[in-house]
């Protein structure tokens, strides 16, 4: 299942990408952004971050049996600092379709189209 | 795919000539209605294996290959580490040992028709399955180090089933040279609350009744009858070994230009057999394993709480449990010798033949079985390993359907709550938490398991013994 967030900086791509990544398991609109979690990753170049972003909610989400609605992120340099803002997964309310096992570097790619707009993707597996 | 880029060996052998940076020529199992149906990726897949270093004979593609994650799914790939070989995280694939584990019961379809909604809820109840569902086992530090080391063995000790189970599991439930403390502390904390589940997407937990026996002598050494019901379950290592996977994609891939090796693909990425990357590796894919053959353990000793709450007279004696999702240490002959291999099998089931001395006694003279999974309303099948495997695909065959539509496509096309009552019109009952995921599950988006398990036995690589049809089917 590809994931693909498309936004005016790259924030925004890597943050639209990660709200892809929970429509891949439910609607996100049906998930309440009421709990804030905060995730640090690092990787060489971007879309290698773009990966360990992705697999850091993963863990998140796994770990603490939540999803998540509302994502912010932060660069500095190869560093990512990000919020993610969710709730508990309720399975009678969010029916949740599968559950993500990682992002892969597969259709990987962090890059800016010449209308200036930024792009973040890759196939997650399920 | 287009079939003129194949030099054709017989009705289902496709060869790829070694060109350019393959080191080995490509060959792909099967007929060629499923070859012009794969994707072209597969053959650049299955041409992009052929380059790493260390390959031993050709890169191997089963009939149910399909685009995967730098191996193609159905990929069989064998390294020497006394040529440089290598280990790949990507070759194993993220689901470490994903697995198919079949019981019989000793019962006929007759004696559980009746009961068959009651059986539904009962399994429902007792494995926990889905996104976000939590096992009844927490394990502590040590505990989880032992379940590394001793896999299903462990389970047993624990009182999950019996030491006769262990004789019917491949490594006999216990893979060697696992090291746990090459298993990351956020390894462990995913896997912390998922012992004994189910997990999600293609994984189920499904009550067969035998429909067809195709060889009854060998059918008869797997203790099967026909209309008898047996049970089956597919997972894998559960959140453990997703963690492994994701984490050793990407120091390997960080470590390979150190080695030398240049990728072509980043999911290829590996680390030399004999280097420290690649023996943390084999540590931890091998605890993964251990956690996999644990995890389907329980769930067997769930399954039979469940039966007993309902068929009290059930006996559920387990006919095998094979990893589909591995990278295991084997002696095979490439030629000029027997030669310790390091195979991959990403999507692909072992299938020793008759006499392989890994193979217990009871299965000496038939072959190992191939338990083979199909989707929720379709058959699977139970095949048998070949003599002759072992020379054209390191004794490895096919391990599925394969999906044929994606997820996306799948959930325009089908309602998760038409598709249960569709099934149920056809007797078999359906228990999931989410609807939507049994839509995007439906049967209609996967290909055909019955021609891909027919090309896999005309190629030789196994063959088959029986056909299952699902009675009932609880999906994660």
């Amino acid at each position: 299942m590809g994931v693909r967030g498309v936004g005016a900086t790259k924030e925004e791509a890597f943050e639209q990408a990660a709200v892809a990544l929970t429509a891949v398991i439910t609607d996100p609109e049906g998930v309440a952004p009421s709990e804030e979690i905060d995730v640090e990753c690092e990787a060489p170049d971007d879309e290698l971050l773009l990966a360990e972003w992705l697999n850091a909610l993963i863990y998140q989400m796994a770990t603490r049996r939540m999803l998540f609605a509302r994502f912010e992120v932060r660069f500095d340099d190869s560093r990512l600092s990000g919020k993610a803002w969710g709730e508990p997964v309720d399975v009678g309310r969010h029916s949740p379709a599968v559950e993500v096992k990682g992002a892969t570097y597969t259709q990987l790619k962090v890059a800016r189209y010449g209308t200036g707009a930024w792009l973040a993707q890759c196939v997650v597996d399920v | 795919m287009d079939i003129s880029q194949f030099t054709r060996h017989s009705e289902t052998e496709w060869l790829i000539e070694a060109s350019g940076r393959m080191r080995v020529p490509a060959v792909i199992y099967a007929t060629e209605e499923l070859v012009r149906d794969m994707d072209q990726k597969v053959f650049e897949q299955a041409t992009n294996v052929a380059t790493l270093p260390g390959i031993v004979k050709a890169s191997y593609a089963m009939p149910d290959a399909h685009w995967g994650y730098g191996f193609p799914i159905g990929g069989v790939a064998a390294f020497d580490p006394d040529e440089g070989g290598v280990v790949s995280a990507g070759g194993v694939g993220f689901d470490v040992s994903c697995g198919v584990r079949t019981m019989t019961t000793g019962l006929t379809s007759e004696e559980v028709e009746p009961v068959k909604s009651q059986l539904a809820e009962a399994l429902f109840r007792h494995v926990p399955a889905g996104v976000g569902s939590r096992g009844k086992i927490k394990l502590n530090d040590a505990e989880m180090d032992e379940m590394l080391a001793g896999g299903a063995s462990w389970a047993v000790g624990r009182g999950y089933g019996t030491p006769q189970d262990l004789e019917r599991i491949e490594e006999r439930g216990r893979m060697q040279g696992a090291c746990p403390e090459a298993v990351s502390a956020r390894a462990r904390n995913r896997q912390r609350e998922e012992m004994g589940t189910l997990g999600s997407g293609n994984h189920y937990c499904e009550v067969q009744r035998v429909a067809d026996l195709y060889d009854a002598e060998i059918a008869s050494a797997f203790g099967l009858r026909l209309n008898e019901v047996v049970i089956s379950v597919h997972c894998g290592s559960r959140g453990l070994g997703h963690q492994i996977g994701t984490e050793f994609l990407k120091k390997m891939t960080m470590s390979a230009p150190g080695y030398g090796i240049e990728l072509p693909d980043r999911e290829l990425a590996c680390a030399p057999i004999n280097s420290p990357v690649g023996e943390e590796y084999l540590g931890a894919m091998r605890a993964a394993i251990n956690c996999a053959l644990a995890n389907r353990q329980i769930i067997t000793h769930l399954i039979r709480r469940a039966f007993a709450e309902i068929l009290p007279q059930a006996e559920l004696k387990l006919l095998y449990d094979v990893s589909h999702n591995t990278c295991k240490v084997e002696e095979h002959d490439p030629g000029g010798g027997r030669r310790r291999l390091f195979v991959h099998r990403k999507g692909a089931t072992r299938a020793f033949g008759p006499g392989h001395p890994e193979l217990p006694e009871v299965f000496k003279k038939t072959g190992q079985p191939v338990l083979i999974g199909g989707t929720m309303g379709t058959s699977s099948y139970i095949l048998a390993g070949t003599g002759e495997g072992e020379e054209r695909s390191f004794s490895s065959s096919c391990h599925g359907a394969g999906r044929a539509m994606s997820r996306h496509q799948a959930l325009k096309q089908w309602k998760g709550r038409e598709m249960v009552d569709h099934l149920a019109g056809r007797g078999i009952i359906i228990r999931s938490p989410s609807m939507r995921g049994v839509a995007e599950e439906a049967p209609g988006a996967y290909k055909e398991v019955g021609a891909v398990v027919d090309a896999a036995d005309r190629a030789g690589l196994s063959r088959k013994i029986a056909r299952l049809e699902p009675m009932v089917c609880v999906k994660g």
